[in-house]
């Protein structure tokens, strides 16, 4: 039993992370109908903006994560700037190729400023350990549930009771009923890159932290994992993301923990196949409604 | 008020509008009509910014807002309840009127017009809690109508607002239409139902595949053997 609950803290704690990379994914799809590939890779370079402000700026854990976050939300504006608007009308496939280019392209970019190598991310929380019946809890999965519950609630209050969430919500559902509104759907498709890819960089953040370590490619495996969570969510769906991400993060820690941990990612992904075939609008997900 | 000068619009190689030229004055309700594909949704969605037009212009008050993007043509005062309805049916009714309302800053202003929109339609006050997606086909068409009364618009754009409505209801959307025109907003209004809209009408348009083919005065058209033939079933 206390094995199984130190799974499922573990598992929350990395679920926690896979949920907010999926947000990201789901809003990001749910207004333009992309699968951003390059996703996982904002998460990456928020990662590495999170080492720089802790590292040489010797900034502490909350200011370095607003400044990962603030930098990843205006890294996600210019690449949706540069790399999607301009594809606006274009074939879904042509926008999918580009954003796996963004993706290779910032990859490559980060290996030659950065270099290939793994970098161990500095410790900024105290080492301190919770144990509750046998259940250890760390500083840094305490510091990762608090924050991640916070933006969550954070994201819920802006997609509800703003204006700007309002938008884009209904730039989601409609674009052209939505600029008959006064919406400008631009500047909400901007908002959405902004707040998914501050999520993102949360997310690098708290990862580093977590795992003690980042390289250049780190955004692959996690990026198709959180996507894996927005399906299994329901795409497009918020509350679907973010339960997703857990039950995946807690599948993936029970896998591990009773199997084999060389067995995590294949399970995910055969998970992946299994909910296409049998529930392909996953948990929360509509019926793709036809338009009149 | 609102004028178009030769427009030409096109979906590919589809010339979907040649040379469409219309007025609207103002305090008038002015009908387009015309069969299945004659170009009358483009030409709403063209005024409203939704569709580029490649040639032409469109003045509003003598001004050009041929390159003002669409939302701020809502916020010079054109609204538009678009064909199919268009309302957003996961949200609730009252999300849907305040996004209606979604340029205007004056929050007491917004809170009477919600409370005009009750008055004449009590069924969006009892149902203001329930996603829009529920409401029946007709309530949908109120719901549609009000939220786009609720940018306060200087000219109101209809199209097809009796679309899929049982007759008595179409009978109660044409009188709410006049309603709405006698509270000072200027309407143009695009129907199938010909004969309905030529008797609230002051003046009419007439679209066959993209050309306006005859204009008048609602009474005019309403005569004319033409439009009889055509449009009216008659002989
Ligand atoms: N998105 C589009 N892509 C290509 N062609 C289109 C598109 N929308 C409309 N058309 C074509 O443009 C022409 C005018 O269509 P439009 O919808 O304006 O007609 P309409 O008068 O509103 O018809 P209806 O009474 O059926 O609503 C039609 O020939 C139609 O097939
Ligand atoms: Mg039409």
């Amino acid at each position: 039993m206390e094995q199984f609950l130190q799974q499922v803290v573990n598992g929350i704690s990395l679920g926690s992370i896979y949920a907010l990379i999926a947000l990201g994914y789901t809003m990001v799809y749910g207004i333009i109908k992309l699968i951003n590939f390059a996703h996982g890779d904002v998460y990456m370079i928020g990662a590495y903006i999170g080492f720089a402000a802790i590292t040489y700026a010797k900034l502490g854990f909350f200011p370095a994560l607003l400044i990962s976050m603030i930098l990843c939300a205006i890294l996600g504006v210019v690449i949706e700037r540069i790399a999607y608007k301009p594809l606006r009308n274009s074939t879904r496939i042509a926008v999918l190729i580009t954003a796996i280019g963004v993706s290779l392209f910032l990859e490559y970019v980060m290996m030659f400023f950065v270099g290939a190598e793994v970098r161990s991310y500095p410790n900024v929380l105290s080492n301190y350990t919770l144990h509750l019946h046998g259940v250890v809890i760390n500083m840094q999965q305490i510091y990762i549930i608090v924050t991640a519950i916070a933006l969550m609630v954070l994201l819920q209050f802006i997609v509800h009771k703003t204006k700007t969430g309002k938008a884009m919500r209904a730039v989601s559902i409609d674009q052209d009923a939505a600029q008959l509104m006064g919406i400008n759907a631009d500047s909400t498709i901007s908002y959405t890159f902004a707040i998914g890819s501050a999520f993102a960089g949360a997310a690098g953040v708290l990862v580093g932290i977590y795992y003690n370590s980042i390289d250049p490619l780190m955004g692959i495996m996690p990026g198709l994992k959180a996507f894996v969570a927005a399906v299994f969510g329901g795409i497009g769906s918020i509350p679907g993301a973010m339960i997703g991400g857990l039950g995946i993060g807690i599948m993936e820690t029970l896998v591990s923990g009773y199997g084999n941990s060389m067995y995590r990612d294949a399970f995910v992904f055969l998970f992946l196949i299994l909910i296409l075939i049998l529930k392909p609008t996953g948990l929360m997900g509509k019926n793709i409604r036809e338009k009149v | 008020m609102l004028e178009i000068k030769k427009l030409n619009v096109y979906y590919g190689v589809i010339h979907a509008l040649k040379d469409v030229s219309l007025t609207v004055d103002e305090g008038e309700i002015v009908t387009l009509i015309g069969a299945n594909g004659a170009g009358k949704t483009t030409t709403l969605r063209t005024i409203s910014g939704l569709n580029k037009a490649t040639s032409g212009e469109i003045l509003l008050d003598g001004e050009p807002i041929t390159h003002i993007s669409a939302p701020q043509r809502v916020k010079l005062g054109i609204s538009q309840s678009p064909e199919g309805r268009r309302i957003f049916p996961e949200m609730t009714v009252l999300e849907n009127l305040e996004l209606g309302a979604f340029l205007r800053k004056d929050k007491n202003n917004i809170k009477k017009d919600l409370e005009a929109v009750y008055e004449r339609f009590p069924i969006l006050s009892d149902r203001k809690k329930q996603t829009a997606g529920t409401l029946s086909g007709g309530e949908q068409q109120m719901l549609a109508i009000s939220r786009a009364l609720m940018a306060k618009p200087r000219i109101l754009l209809l199209d097809e607002p009796s679309m899929g409505l049982a007759p008595l209801l179409v009978r109660e959307i044409f009188d709410i239409i006049k309603d709405i025109n006698n509270a000072g907003t200027t309407i143009l209004l695009v129907e199938q139902n010909a004969s309905m809209a030529l008797s609230i009408a002051h003046r009419a348009y007439v679209l066959e595949t993209g050309s306006i083919v005859m204009s008048g005065t609602g009474e005019e058209l309403a005569k004319s053997n033409e439009i009889q033939k055509a449009y009216l079933g008659g002989e």
